[in-house]
């Protein structure tokens, strides 16, 4: 079974609007004032120099932290003041900068634990393992094998999470997230530590789930795969947006630029390197 | 009426026990601060303390000597402190440190071991009957805005502070005190920076244990005897004062521990009032605990302690 | 660490399973020793050893129900006696001269789990939010206030009846036939400790039953994932907050039948039966058997009734009466508790997940790897 499969059933779009969004950790204005819309079926980046305030940001949306001020909207439904699960209920998933999977479970187990927000079977169904939790059980298991195969990691299926090779191990925590089918996909810095080939994979994996219907956030510093993936970007710095719009003329901005201290984002791409 | 007639007596009483959580509270603080770990064992250090000292104490008074009272428990007492500073860095070295890397749930379970192991030790030692405290220290009293403080109140409240600021000294302006927090910060860090962080940690538990031996003789003293079962219920109380500081926090250790006294005092005594009857006296052992739950829920860092926000 | 003698047994004990003969003829084995067992032991060791026995499954029932709190849910629970209290006081109130009231035993041993159930859930609630050590101490504390109560709730109201404890309590009856009651058996004379013995191990296998299932199911994984890293387990849309609840009632739950049955056996509680002593020995149980294994823990339990008790009649010859018997068994307790943590510390018996999480591997987190603040667990 293939992620997305729900599409059809999903109501009406998945944009996301931020509005004058702020965060402050004691003194520091982790972010101010940030607003941005995120349209339906897009591939949209969010990058900026370290520390500029994009992890918190993520934080913010996926409820771990509060925001002090500003509103979160999917769908038109405020995300204000929900806890992370709730967040996850209702259509958005994330996956962490630091890689944050079940070490001791296996890649499988992994990916089932995903589908624990759309099941509902409790302590009676445990016990008595009726025909309707047995159902959802091979349910359960049977989509998780599917995602491990989407997202290219079948072989790993049996292993445990802490024993894959690194890129792996990302492509392990998308699959998880992918297991809540979510309507929003969150991704920290997926391509961290990738190599030219790796990043091109991954580039093809969101492809392949922006298809299916998910829209993509992506926080990242990989230059060809921003420019190669997203539809549009936002450029935080210091916690404030700074610049906003297709990729292309983003990075032709001179306040961008100068925000990178100069980087190399203009004319000839050293290689794949990160951004600053 | 009956309230304010009272509250001063209550307020010295609270000083007085506040002032001994506070010598045994700061031992959990630093250990905590440096390791991340509750010494569970800390309790059971400061009633072997009071055992030891009595032991000798007693011994001493057998003998029937001239020496005065005061010297004799200084003996009491000097002997107590070393033993239990040998005793605390025999823990930290056979117990703990082969734990350093293990999940936390380890090292908990051994601290857990080893504090059964001392209460079993002192109970084959002494077995489960109190050793009384001998009457050999000055009995005066002194009277204070309408409250009465014995001459021990008095030591007990003045050597504590003494200590209180002894260590506060030693942790602010000697090189061995920024070891000190610079390993209660970050080990790694710290050892790159030349520290040897295995020997800040034993010194940690060597002061916090000569702290809790002292408090240990202050309680014998203070409720005139002293039994092996003595150690878990002040080190429980002793750790709610640490927590409720500020766990790691030095200064927080110090206010936790009067803060505790005097709130258990003050609930102690007029906790049948309150209640109408319903509720005795002999409830206030549980005050340490709804402490601890209350500041657990509503304020986990603690009067002093600072915020740590988890970055995901 | 691993001890290589214990991890060499298991393997031929793995090894035999494999042999599809060898494991019907030790199941049959078994249930032919669990279906006589009171009769064996009370013929070879004496009729007290019975009431071992009895006091065996009782545990087991106990340690059972840590088992899904501390193994699988991964919350030291330091107080966990307070919920075998709450279940032998609910029984004991309301079967017992103490009130007049004597309700039978098949009303009050599922509405103990129920009453032991919402305590958990009570207990449970404030510690949601805490860190491991933390939250060892506040069950600890919530452990003590139970006792503390129950010592002192008999003035103005005497409810509980204070130090004293509730006395006489009825003792279960099936049919006409009370459990307490001496029988005869094909001649042979049966204490109550043997009636009580079977309706013990029914309880045990259905409480076996319930971990097993429970362990096997989206509930034990979502707990399996909080226990891992609870962040990510509630960014994965998991309510952390209500899995965590249900541990502490499930858990509880079990203390509470296993109160419930302790109390009509022994016929009389008091709040000394109670104390912090009897939780830290069931945490044993847990930890030395073998954390989050059903078959481990059951280990545990067995060999932490069995093994004082035979200390006992073997030390005190040999240490004469000066030495108090009960503080040799702490120091063993303590020893035992410091030595499998530092050699063995994922228990004897342990889960495969657990001997994972325990053993020391050469391979790092990537987690561990990439920040300071990550992944302190």
């Amino acid at each position: 079974m293939t992620p997305g499969a729900d599409t059809a059933k999903r109501p009406a779009s998945a944009w996301v609007t931020v509005s004058g969004l702020c965060k402050h950790f004691g003194g520091l204005a982790a972010l101010s004032d940030v607003s941005l819309t995120i349209n339906e079926g897009e591939i949209y980046g969010l990058i900026g120099p370290n520390g500029a305030g994009k992890t918190t940001f993520f934080n913010v949306l996926t409820g771990l932290y509060t925001p002090d001020l500003g509103d979160l909207l999917l769908n038109g439904q405020s995300l204000a003041g929900l806890k992370p699960n709730e967040i996850v209920a209702r259509g958005i998933a994330r996956t962490f900068q630091n890689i944050r999977l079940f070490a001791n479970m296996t890649a499988l187990e992994n990916v089932m634990v995903g589908r624990h927000v759309r099941t509902h079977a409790g302590v009676l169904g445990a016990v008595l393992r009726d025909r309707k939790t047995c159902a959802e059980e091979r349910d359960i298991r049977e989509r998780a094998r599917g995602l491990l195969d989407y997202v290219g990691i079948g072989r790993h299926t049996h292993a445990l999470a802490k024993h894959l090779p690194y890129g792996d191990q990302r492509r392990l925590e998308i699959a998880r997230a992918l297991a809540t089918d979510p309507l929003l996909l969150a991704l920290d810095e997926p391509a961290a530590g990738m190599n030219p080939s790796e990043a091109g994979k991954l580039q093809e994996l969101l492809q392949s789930i922006r298809a299916r219907g998910i829209t993509i956030l992506l926080i990242e510093h990989h230059v060809r795969l921003v420019m190669g993936v997203c539809d549009r970007v936002a450029v935080l710095d210091y916690g404030k947006k700074i610049a906003e719009g297709r990729p292309q003329d983003v990075r032709r901005d001179p306040t961008v630029i100068e925000a990178y201290l100069g980087g190399a984002l203009g004319g000839a791409e050293p290689g794949d390197g990160a951004i600053a | 009426m009956e309230i304010s007639a009272e509250l001063p007596q209550h307020l010295v009483n609270g000083l007085v026990l506040g002032s001994i959580y506070a010598l045994v509270a700061l031992g959990y603080t630093m250990v905590y601060g440096i390791l991340e770990l509750i010494n569970f064992a800390h309790g059971e250090i400061t009633m072997m303390g009071a055992m030891v000292a009595l032991a000798v104490i007693t011994a001493l008074v057998g003998e029937g000597s001239t020496v005065p009272g005061f010297v004799i428990v200084l003996v009491g007492l000097g002997v107590a402190v070393v033993i239990c500073m040998a005793l605390g860095f025999v823990i930290e070295r056979v117990a703990y440190r082969p734990l350093r890397r293990a999940p936390r749930l380890a090292a908990l379970i051994t601290a857990i071991g080893i504090s059964i192991i001392f209460q079993a030790a002192a109970l084959l030692i002494w077995s489960s009957k109190p050793i009384k405290f001998p009457k050999i220290l000055p009995e005066a009293q002194f009277e204070l805005a309408g409250a009465t403080i014995s001459a021990l109140q008095l030591a007990i409240v003045l050597l504590s502070f003494l200590l209180m600021a002894a260590l506060w000294v030693l942790v602010q302006r000697t090189r061995i005190g920024r070891a000190m927090r610079a390993t209660a910060q970050s080990p790694e860090l710290a050892g790159l920076m030349g520290i040897n962080p295995n020997y800040v940690i034993s010194i940690t538990f060597v002061l916090g244990a000569a702290l809790a031996a002292v408090a240990g003789v202050m309680v014998a003293a203070y409720d005139t005897q002293a039994d092996t079962y003595m150690g878990s219920l002040l080190g429980l109380k002793a750790f709610t004062a640490a927590v409720l500081g500020g766990i790691g926090n030095i200064a927080g250790a110090m206010v936790g521990g009067i803060v505790l006294g005097v709130v258990e005092s003050l609930g102690a005594g007029y906790i049948g009032g309150l209640t109408g009857g319903f509720l005795g006296s002999h409830y206030k052992d549980v005050f340490a605990f709804f402490v601890l739950i209350l500041v657990l829920v509503f304020r986990p860092t603690g009067l002093l302690g600072e915020r740590v926000a988890e970055r995901a | 660490m691993t001890m290589p003698a214990i991890d060499r047994l298991l393997q031929h004990w793995q090894r035999w399973q494999q042999n599809r003969r060898a494991i019907w003829i030790v199941y049959a084995a078994l249930v032919f020793v669990l279906a006589t067992a009171p009769f064996l032991v009370g013929m070879s060791a004496g009729s007290a050893w019975v009431r071992i026995l009895d006091f065996i499954l009782l545990y087991v029932i106990l340690a059972l129900g840590l088992n899904i709190v501390v193994g699988y849910a991964g919350l030291l629970d330091l107080g966990y006696i307070a919920f075998y209290a709450v279940g032998a006081y609910f029984f004991g109130l309301l079967a017992s001269p103490h009130f007049d009231i004597h309700l039978p035993f098949w009303v009050l041993l599922p509405l103990g789990a129920v009453v032991a159930a919402m305590f958990g859930m009570l207990l449970g609630a404030p510690t949601l939010k805490l860190r491991g050590d933390y939250l060892a101490i506040v069950t600890l504390g919530f452990g003590e206030i139970i006792r503390i109560f129950l010592t002192n709730l008999n003035a103005p109201v005497n409810i509980t009846n204070g130090p004293q404890g509730l006395n006489m309590i009825d003792p279960i009856r099936f049919g006409g036939v009370s459990l307490s009651q001496t029988q005869s058996v094909f001649g042979f004379s049966t204490s109550g400790a043997y009636l009580y013995y079977y309706l013990f191990l029914a309880l045990v296998l259905v409480v076996m039953f319930v971990a097993i299932r429970l362990q096997n199911s989206r509930i034990g994984r979502a707990w399996v994932a909080i226990r891992e890293d609870e962040v990510a387990a509630e960014a994965m849309g998991i309510n952390t907050r209500n899995i965590k609840l249900l541990a502490f009632a499930m858990g509880a739950s079990f203390g509470g039948i296993g109160g419930g049955l302790y109390a009509s056996f022994q016929g009389f509680i008091s709040p000394e039966s109670f104390t912090l002593s009897e939780s830290i020995t069931v945490l044993c149980m847990v930890v030395l058997g073998g954390m989050g294994n059903v078959a481990g823990v059951i280990l545990g339990a067995v060999l932490l009734v069995v093994v004082p008790e035979v200390l006992r009649d073997a030390v005190r010859p040999l240490l004469g009466d000066s030495v108090d018997p009960n503080a040799v068994r702490m120091l063993l307790f303590g020893v035992a508790l410091v030595a499998i943590m530092i050699f063995r510390p994922a228990g004897l018996l342990p889960s495969v997940r657990r001997q994972r999480e325990f053993a020391s591997d050469n391979e790092v987190l990537a987690q561990e790897q990439a920040s300071l603040y990550d992944a302190r667990r």
